[in-house]
């Protein structure tokens, strides 16, 4: 792990840290009685803080997973260099787009 | 013989982080597309809830939220190792980190019925 | 732990006639010894080999190394192994003693093999084998120099000697790791070094980290640089058996993370790569 992808691991990790937590309350207290779509849009649907803190959330692991993936690739199986790191970029691609894709579809819907 | 540095604390602590985060890495595209599937009409996220209400899949989402608490924990105190250059007495780190993540599951048990 | 000189009356030469001033307990423990043995399996060979057992007395106060260099003085005048100074300040007697790396000149038999007097001696662990239980100990010291862990003096010398406060922070940090005889139980514990045969190690990032909270020192730019590669410190995950180990009670594990800090503030104020 270079220092730059360091940098970036550990900051995300810091952002995570915060996202979590608040994302961990919000199961906790949202699954109470059982858990619909229309609970979820209810909340979701139109609310600019949740838009935003989903979608600073989706940038973060879009960032910390791969990252982490690295680092687990290149230590318990054979592959790395050029090759593993076009592949996670294309992970980190896809996080990017199906996250904000799911963001957008309780913000919207 | 099981080698002396995997008998470690800090071993243990290092390889469930490693594994919840792979945990967590597989599940997260998953996630996104289920809740993505209202896209196509609430009700189509409703049938995949519905869908994911047998205990297998409780279980599974149980082990989730442990997995994403244990993983912010055990992530937190390397942030401090790191950051902060605590000296920790690993196991009592470790116990704390491993009462905050039984409270999260207990929590989530009573939660989800 | 202090080292006993071998006092005679407490029955450290087991081969010499029991306890002439007649000491009751010592010579009942000697006897009692006497009658124990330890199965001690080494590892011969190199890469490949297999495991040869031994049958040793276990007798008082017998460290690994007593028992290691009964064996081939003894028993098989074949078997390869290290030692020097025999008193733990040279490190040499390094190896793998029931699963941990240690030394062996520091480890008492009734520490290590427990009452069912069983022992396993292996070659120190991410180390070529040269022979049964000595290794090859030059990529370990490559990567000392290849981590810049050496002093660099500046070009001109000073005009007067440097003044280094010992209570300044620098000084203390330096001072907390400086005590590394480069014994290998380290880089031996260390899982990362097993997984990625690049990984710097712990043992040459410690040395780095002294150099730089060496004031003196003039390389602090190529040091930085040394230890941020894809295999530098950033790949310890601090799972500490580097510190749990060393036998000088050094913590690798918080030197690398000073090592991290200071990487990680170059980075984010755009400095290096």
């Amino acid at each position: 792990m270079t220092p730059v992808l360091f940098l970036a691991q550990r900051l995300s990790a810091a952002v995570l840290a915060l996202a979590v937590a608040g994302h961990l309350v919000t199961i906790l207290y949202a699954i109470r009685g059982g858990l619909t779509a229309g609970d979820i849009l209810a909340r979701t649907h139109g609310n600019l803080a949740f838009f935003a803190f989903y979608s600073v959330f989706v940038v973060a692991v879009a960032f910390h997973a791969p990252i982490g993936l690295r680092n687990v690739i290149r230590e318990w199986t054979p592959w790395r260099g050029g090759s593993l790191d076009a592949a996670l970029a294309v992970f980190a691609v896809m996080l990017l787009v199906l996250g904000f894709r799911a963001v957008f579809a309780v913000y919207a819907a | 013989m099981m080698r002396a540095s995997h008998k470690q604390p800090g071993f243990l602590a290092a390889l469930l982080h490693r594994l919840s985060g792979i945990a967590l890495a597989i599940f997260l595209p998953i996630h996104f597309l289920a809740l993505a599937s209202v896209l196509n009409g609430a009700a189509a996220l409703d049938s995949f809830l519905a869908v994911t209400q047998t205990p297998a899949v409780k279980a599974s989402e149980g082990a989730l939220v442990v997995a994403l608490a244990t993983h912010m924990t055990l992530g937190l105190r390397i942030l401090a190792i790191e950051f902060f250059d605590i000296r920790e007495r690993t196991v009592a780190v470790l116990t704390a980190c491993a009462a905050a993540v039984f409270a999260v599951g207990v929590a989530f048990l009573l939660s989800a019925g | 732990m202090p080292i006993r000189v071998g006092n005679r009356a407490r029955g450290d030469f087991a081969h010499a006639a029991p306890c002439e001033r007649g000491c009751p307990p010592y010579d009942a423990a000697l006897r009692a010894m006497s009658a124990e043995t330890l199965t001690v399996e080494v590892w011969r060979g190199a890469a490949t080999g297999a495991f040869q057992t031994f049958t040793v007395p276990r007798r008082l106060n017998q460290t690994i190394l007593d028992v290691v260099t009964e064996i081939q003085r003894d028993q098989d005048p074949t078997l390869a192994y290290r030692f020097a100074c025999r008193v733990g300040m040279c490190g040499s007697c390094a190896m793998v003693v029931n699963g941990r790396p240690r030394w062996t000149c520091r480890t008492r038999v009734s520490e290590a093999a427990g009452t069912d007097g069983a022992l396993r001696l292996e070659p120190l662990r991410n180390f070529t084998v040269v022979k049964d239980l000595a290794v090859e100990m030059t990529t370990f010291f490559d990567k000392w120099r290849d981590a810049q862990g050496f002093f660099e003096p500046a070009r001109t010398p000073a005009a007067d000697f440097a003044v280094v406060p010992p209570a300044t922070p620098a000084r203390k940090a330096a001072d907390e790791a400086i005590e590394c005889i480069g014994c290998g139980v380290c880089y031996s514990a260390c899982d990362v070094v097993a997984w990625d045969r690049d990984y710097l190690g712990p043992a040459a990032l410690n040395r780095a980290w002294t150099l730089v909270n060496d004031v003196r020192d003039t390389a602090r730019e190529k040091r930085l640089a040394a230890v941020a590669g894809d295999s530098g410190c950033q790949c310890c995950h601090t799972h500490m058996s580097c510190t749990s180990f060393c036998p000088k009670g050094i913590a690798p594990t918080y030197s690398i993370a000073g090592l991290k800090r200071a990487l990680f503030w170059q980075a984010l104020k755009g400095g290096g790569k």
